[in-house]
């Protein structure tokens, strides 16, 4: 897709004045964080189990030439292929190659963020090739011809009055002449239309959640089971998947699944979880004939070695995304690209370039929600401060708020003054916001707080805190 | 695909390797090679939760109420050959036709038993109802039936029909996903993993229209499990 991050402002506008998304993203805020809170407290070890989730991580990236070779050897010796995509360019090609091998007409989808990196789908369409998303989220926006609004729910956005129109419209030439209300009959009426798709698709193309060296493995997780008939009833099967998706063992991608699941949607496993390894056997009775992965790079290589870097431990859990007070009052299509939230805050710069999307690490008030609760203990807001200053080395940023962060540097280096300024400012922004709990304007930050509230300061500033905890521990 | 594609491919592959390689700098190339092998070869359990290091009649119990908690139902019976009249009255409860699909690997239960009930073996057309399959083996951690292809388990039988009944034996019972690993490991031996190993908890869901819950989105709308205890 074309980004439209530059214009994030415009785009923040629009998003607070849909009251349809207000009452989505309210429904987002309620929902997810309990479901995770309720989750982790009944996993006692939850903790150690993101440490031993990072610790896996971190090890793999320390290896990650040898452990895809590793992957490459056995998706091999288990009859399948590996293909290197170093741009979105090379992963588009790729898979037209290969569905034009399979004189595939049309191919099912199972949901897949890189699909939507690569922007797969209009190329596919422009090359005569019918893509059909089967993730009933995925499919709702393709209806509507809109990216993902969030990458573990891509219609969160819509409400059941939206599906009921778009089905109404899409699907009449399918002989679907009444219009439903009610949510279950959407549900069947989208299996209904979908059952027949799955059996004539030539190809079926998945993402991966993980890939796993030792055995040359592909997993997905869902709940539908779309991305299992995706993966099981075509000839072929594709799966595209970025390279930092890779771990050693079948054990470290259970650990990593206990941690996942309950950071998504507060389940202790997904409804399905599946392992694919090669096309089917000589005694197998059902499943593809043909089984290919294609790796993508688009610069995950080069971030390796920047700061950066810790973004590849990302899981694509979605949890940073239902903690912040940023996506919670935007949504997900604010962003203007494929990743939103406090991880497509990191990412996006990456891929689009900080001048694009400068606005976004700054779209931030710094509370780390995202960091305490992300799985894989990803430092969000330590990263978006990296951005920050790039773009501010840069000069990206508007001329007042420059002139603002350099005051703030010149004061930040004299910690008495700082000291004395911000326990002003502290005592300021309490009273200001008693009311609310809540700050709707901010002096100096009008562009800020003319769309969104800061959270009140609650007491003394961190460091007259940190000072008397140390008296008080002495 | 021509050579030239082909071709392409490689030099994409050596390019990103050795971007890999510039980013992580320099490094003791023998070690890292080492520790690699190692971890591939013990393939070591990380962390396991406590909850399932328990004796074997909390194990399965542990099974029953964490699958239970999914919206899967599940029966109990006393041996093999009682597992025909249990698919029967499950799918009388329910209403559902008497007409069921079965995997070769539970073709040779005694079927003759329920004569009301047509069966046919093999893989499932659209329309059939009811897929009758065997697991390979059973998580009690979180409540999840691990299937697994082979010549006697097609892997559409689980997804087509709206109706899945899994017939599993009480000795299938594990406690985490890594017993289940280690049960595999076992009985592939050199073959190495099989296409497809499904975990499964549950039936079928989406909550892709307004956070609700909807059963039955693309997969079996029911999960049905009868538990064989001998
Ligand atoms: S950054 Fe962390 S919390 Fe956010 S999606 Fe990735 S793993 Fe999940």
């Amino acid at each position: 897709m074309e980004p439209t991050s530059a214009q994030f402002h415009e785009n923040v506008d629009k998003a607070l004045h849909d009251a349809d998304l207000q009452t989505a993203l309210h429904r987002v805020d309620k929902n997810f964080a309990a479901r995770r809170t309720a989750a982790v407290t009944a996993m006692p070890e939850f903790e150690a189990l993101r440490d031993e989730a990072v610790r896996i991580k971190d090890h793999t990236l320390d290896h990650l030439d040898l452990y895809l070779e590793t992957f490459e050897e056995n998706v091999i010796a288990s009859g399948g292929q590996v293909h290197w995509a170093a741009t979105p360019e090379d992963a588009r090609q790729i898979i037209l190659d290969l569905c034009q091998t399979a004189g595939a007409r049309t191919v099912t989808k199972g949901k897949s963020m890189i699909a939507e990196e690569v922007a797969l789908n209009p190329f596919l369409e422009q090359h005569g090739i019918t893509p059909v998303e089967t993730d009933l989220g995925e499919y709702i926006i393709q209806l509507a011809d809109e990216p993902p609004s969030h990458i573990i729910g891509p219609a969160i956005h819509k409400t059941k009055e939206q599906v009921s129109d778009l089905f109404a419209t899409h699907h009449e030439k399918l002989g679907k002449t009444k219009r439903l209300t009610e949510g279950s009959d959407l549900v069947a009426e989208a299996r209904d239309v979908l059952r027949p798709r799955y059996l004539e698709a030539d190809v079926g193309i998945t993402g991966a959640n993980f890939l796993i060296a030792e055995t040359g493995t592909s997993v997905i997780v869902t709940n539908e089971g779309n991305g299992d008939l995706t993966q099981q009833l075509p000839r072929m099967h594709i799966v595209i998947a970025s390279l930092e998706k890779i771990v050693p063992t079948l054990e470290d991608a259970s650990t990593i699944l206990r941690v996942l699941a309950r950071s998504a949607t507060g389940q202790q496993m997904s409804v399905y979880t599946t392992f694919s390894t090669g096309p089917r056997r000589a005694d197998d009775p059902d499943g593809p004939d043909a089984y290919h992965v294609v790796l993508l790079d688009n610069g995950r290589s080069k971030l390796l070695g920047t700061a950066f870097r810790d973004i590849l431990r990302c899981i694509r859990c979605g949890a940073c995304f239902n903690h912040c007070p940023v996506y919670a009052s935007i949504g997900g299509h604010a962003y203007g690209w494929v990743y939103s939230g406090p991880m497509g805050a990191v990412l996006t710069p990456t891929m689009i370039g900080i001048e694009e999307a400068h606005h976004l690490p700054s779209a931030t008030p710094f509370c780390g929600r995202c960091e305490a609760v992300c799985p894989m203990r990803i430092p969000l807001p330590k990263m978006m401060r990296h951005w920050r200053e790039q773009a501010f080395d840069k000069k990206l940023d508007p001329a007042r708020q420059r002139v603002a962060l350099r005051v703030w540097a010149w004061v930040a280096q004299r910690p008495a003054l700082y000291r004395r300024l911000t326990g002003l400012a502290v005592r300021y922004l309490a009273w200001r916001g008693r009311p609310l709990g809540r700050l709707r304007d901010l002096p100096l930050a009008g562009g800020w707080t003319d769309s969104r509230d800061l959270p009140a300061p609650q007491g003394q500033t961190f460091s007259a805190q940190w000072a008397r905890q140390r008296q008080g521990n002495a | 695909m021509g050579a030239t594609a082909t071709g392409e491919r490689v030099s994409g592959r050596d390019a990103i390797l050795g971007t890999i390689r510039t980013s992580l700098g320099a490094r003791d190339d023998d070690a890292a090679r080492k520790a690699v092998s190692a971890r591939l070869q013990t393939h070591p359990r990380n962390l396991v939760p406590d909850r399932s290091a328990v004796g074997d009649a909390e194990r399965v119990a542990m099974f029953v109420s964490q699958i239970e908690a999914t919206h899967a139902s599940v029966a109990r019976v006393a041996e093999p050959a009682d597992v025909p009249a249990a698919v029967a009255a499950y799918l009388a409860q329910h209403n559902l036709p008497a007409r069921a699909t079965l995997a070769p690997d539970v073709a040779d239960l005694d079927w003759k038993s329920q004569p009301l009930l047509e069966t046919r073996v093999g893989v499932p057309v659209e329309s059939d109802p009811v897929g009758v399959t065997a697991a390979f083996a059973a998580i009690a951690e979180t409540g999840t039936l691990m299937l697994t292809s082979g010549a006697g388990s097609p892997m559409t039988l689980n997804l087509l029909p709206d109706n899945h009944v899994v017939v599993l034996r009480r000795r299938q019972v594990t406690g985490s996903l890594e017993d289940a690993w280690d049960r595999l490991r076992t009985h592939q031996g050199d073959a190495g993993m099989p296409r497809t190993a499904m975990f499964v908890s549950g039936p079928s869901s989406t909550a892709d229209i307004e956070l609700t819950l909807y059963l039955g989105a693309h997969g079996p709308r029911r999960l049905h499990i009868i538990l064989v205890e001998d």
